[in-house]
């Protein structure tokens, strides 16, 4: 057959019915993905079955028999495969956000000081980025495990900062704060945070009204301190502490016990995500305030503004614009890098879950499903509430 | 129009070749036929796919020039000089705790030969099969000689515990301290070369594991004698090499050229007597030597298999010796002596 007559044939036919001509690739091209994840499923199946294992999530309820070193819900080996996959997701959180907090301080600390003028400003926060985005994030996390933390002294000799906190090689020992009618300072502190909203938004409208200014910040400062302090004074909210106590249990082995002790593999991985996200972040810091155009702030000042308003008022609204998409995507990866964490021991998801719960069991396609679409979620929710936080400083159009 | 065209012809190829990939996929399932798939792919492929650990002085440890030596490398050895006539052909895969049975699992290595303990579980939910042992061990615990202690019943709650995870250990840890009454602190590290690290360094009191591999990694240590090994053995753990589910003729292959070095201690064949033990009066050594009988026939392997074995990689004594004992990492073989002399190896007749 002669394949040009065929292919005009095609075309021609094609040409006649636009509505087939523009859905036909796209529906081909879904066949082919569904054709093909269909295969991998089957392949995975047939072979699964050739080696006799079975595919199935009961699992996850039966008794994990193995403990975690650190849990922020109450775990030991007796609960199940599913509480432990809940401890590695809550401590994957909890250095998530640790990281996400302070890299973000450092990162707004480091982008503005990088436009500092003053030269010695610059230049630190400028070698400071340049440092740390440039060693891959993994070598980090050992320099920070291995080399610096394991040169604090052991539990005898450790660093003792005023009697009550301790740090030594096996971690960081703090003070638990023992609280008598806890629900009662939540109270208050509910309770002087609407406090707080109310008087900025009547601030606000006095403002807009009469031009007069109330000082809502230091009205907020007040009740926030002082309604908590009421409650300890006639609210009958007691805090006592429980101190870290050096035990020894040979000659040579001392540990603390009693306060809560802070492993070091947290305090490390926290520290290389924080100090290496924060670097990007200080870029994105950076690039937001020069994109604020330099008559924004001129204007600013022709009016009056002090530099701090023209900073708060003009600068960073906008500079905040551009610099959310990008912040985005380094929150993203450091909760996706705290995946590193089965390197150096800290009990994170990949390393309770997709480590010792699935050599346990075997079930490697089951819980490696389960890790990936955990990380997809978190990192799906992290987008939604940037993506709504983003919407929310947007311009207006009015 | 011709971007059209050109968009449906690389549709069109890609649904062929993903039709392609469907019937290469249905080959690769059929087990259970009489001929070794396996056998087949590593002669034609020419080398034995083995899977070692990271590097566990005495088992399988590779040396600046990347040879790999250790009792484990020695079962892939034998596997090779009996399938391919020549122990050197053996690609090594190193592989953590946690990487080791899906690698099995999914093909990418043939024997699993990596210090694994033969449990249950193991044995009969994921698709593996343990076709024997060769090193009884058992966990145990080391800690710094200045700590005082000599035994495990001088643990006292609040002790760190530093080890491996993804290994039996973990669960024998849990088991240990619980019966005992002590809480303590699990620092589980994915690779043994950071749990000697942490150790080392002074994270954890204690290291656990098999105590051939806390013989093996004090070695490594800065200084090897400011640690002890505490007498206690707190569980049973079953060292030997581990093949896929489905390929019951390499699994014998594998399982017999263990035995093979077994029985060729216990009937004084060495790797240098070998060829003379030919016009041995004996019968169960002529067979062993391949000069009666058609035992290599059952796998579809010549009659000089297990001489081959004998010869290039040597008996299992000659091996213990090499590699474990004259290292000084465990100089007496305990219960890894022959039944005759007091030991438990005791492999089925090769007949």
């Amino acid at each position: 057959m002669d394949i040009k007559k065929f292919n005009f044939g095609i075309n021609n036919y094609l040409e006649d019915r636009p509505k087939l001509k523009k859905f036909l690739p796209q529906g081909l091209t879904l066949l082919a993905i569904i054709f093909i994840l269909g295969y991998f499923t089957y392949n995975a199946q047939v072979n699964m079955g050739n080696r006799g294992i079975v595919f199935g999530f009961g699992f996850l309820s039966q008794e994990s028999s193995f403990d975690i070193q650190f849990s922020l819900i109450d775990y030991d080996g007796s609960y199940s495969y599913g509480r432990a996959y809940l401890v590695g997701l809550l401590n994957t959180i909890l250095v998530s956000v640790i990281g996400i907090v302070f890299a973000t301080l450092l990162g707004v600390v480091v982008g503005v000081s990088r436009l500092s003028s003053n030269f010695l400003v610059s230049k630190f926060a400028e070698t400071y980025v340049e440092i740390f985005r440039n060693i891959p994030l993994l070598l980090q996390i050992f320099f920070w495990y291995f080399a610096a933390l394991r040169a604090l002294p052991l539990p005898q000799d450790a660093i003792n900062l005023f009697d009550v906190t301790y740090l030594t090689v096996k971690g960081w020992f703090v003070p638990r704060f023992l609280w008598t009618n806890f629900s009662i300072l939540i109270g208050s502190l509910i309770l002087a945070i609407v406090a707080i909203i109310s008087i900025s938004i009547f601030a606000k409208k006095r403002q807009e009204t009469t031009g007069e200014r109330i000082p809502a910040f230091l009205i907020s400062l007040g009740i926030i301190i002082i309604l908590p302090l009421l409650t300890f004074l006639f609210g009958g909210v007691k805090l006592d502490f429980e101190y870290p106590e050096l035990i020894q249990q040979s000659p040579t082995i001392f540990n603390f016990s009693g306060g809560v002790g802070i492993i070091p593999e947290l305090i490390a991985l926290a520290l290389a995500l924080s100090l290496y996200t924060a670097t990007f972040i200080a870029e994105c810091v950076r690039a937001g305030i020069m994109g604020v155009g330099k008559g924004q702030k001129e204007a600013a000042a022709s009016i009056g503004l002090t530099p701090g308003q023209t900073l708060r008022l003009v600068v960073m609204p906008q500079a905040l614009r551009i610099i959310i998409p990008p912040t985005t995507n380094q929150y993203l990866n450091l909760t996706k890098n705290s995946s590193l964490a089965a390197a150096i021991a800290y009990p994170d998801l990949v390393l309770v879950f997709a480590g010792t719960a699935m050599m346990q069991t075997g079930r490697a396609i089951e819980i490696v499903s389960i890790t990936m679409l955990t990380y997809l979620t978190l990192s799906i929710l992290i987008s939604i509430f940037m993506n709504w936080y983003n919407k929310k400083i947007a311009i207006k159009e009015k | 129009m011709i971007n059209m065209i050109k968009s449906l012809k690389s549709l069109v190829l890609i649904i062929c070749a993903s039709l392609l990939l469907v019937a290469c996929g249905q080959q690769g399932g059929g087990a259970g036929s009489k001929k070794s798939k396996t056998l087949a792919n590593t002669k034609k492929a020419g080398f034995v796919k083995c899977g070692v650990s990271q590097g566990l002085p005495g088992f399988s440890n590779a040396d600046a020039s990347g040879n790999w030596t250790g009792i484990d490398v020695d079962v892939c050895r034998a596997v090779a000089a009996a399938t391919l006539g020549d122990a050197d052909k053996v690609k090594y895969f190193p592989l953590s705790a946690k990487e080791r049975f899906t690698a099995l699992t999914s093909g990418e290595i043939d024997v699993l030969s990596r210090n694994t303990t033969w449990t249950l579980s193991r044995d009969a939910d994921i698709g593996l099969t343990f076709v024997g042992v060769n090193f009884y061990d058992g966990q145990g615990f080391m800690v710094r000689k200045d700590s005082g202690i000599t035994s495990t019943s001088q643990f006292k709650s609040g002790i760190s515990a530093c080890t491996n995870i993804g290994t039996t250990t973990e669960l024998n840890m849990r088991d240990f301290f619980n019966s005992k009454g002590i809480s303590y602190e699990p620092v589980a590290f994915e690779k043994a070369d950071e749990v000697v690290a942490a150790y080392d360094a002074g994270r954890c009191d204690t290291y656990t594991t098999d105590k051939s591999g806390l013989a093996a990694q004090r070695t490594k240590m800065k200084d090897p004698n400011a640690h002890r090994v505490l007498p206690e053995t707190i569980s049973k753990e079953p060292l030997g090499p581990v093949v896929r589910q489905g390929d019951a003729v390499w699994e014998d292959i594998v399982r017999w050229s263990l035995n093979t070095m077994i029985e060729a201690e216990e009937y004084g064949i060495t790797s240098s007597n070998a060829d003379s033990m030919k016009d041995s009066e004996n019968p169960a050594v002529k067979r062993l030597v391949g000069a009666e009988g058609e035992l290599g026939a059952a796998f579809g392997l010549d009659n000089e298999w297990s001489l081959r074995i004998i010869k290039q990689v040597g008996n299992y004594g000659e091996s213990y010796k090499k590699h474990i004992a004259d290292t000084g990492i465990l100089p007496k073989r305990g219960p890894n002596q022959l039944w005759t002399k007091g030991g438990i190896l005791y492999v089925p007749p090769a007949r």
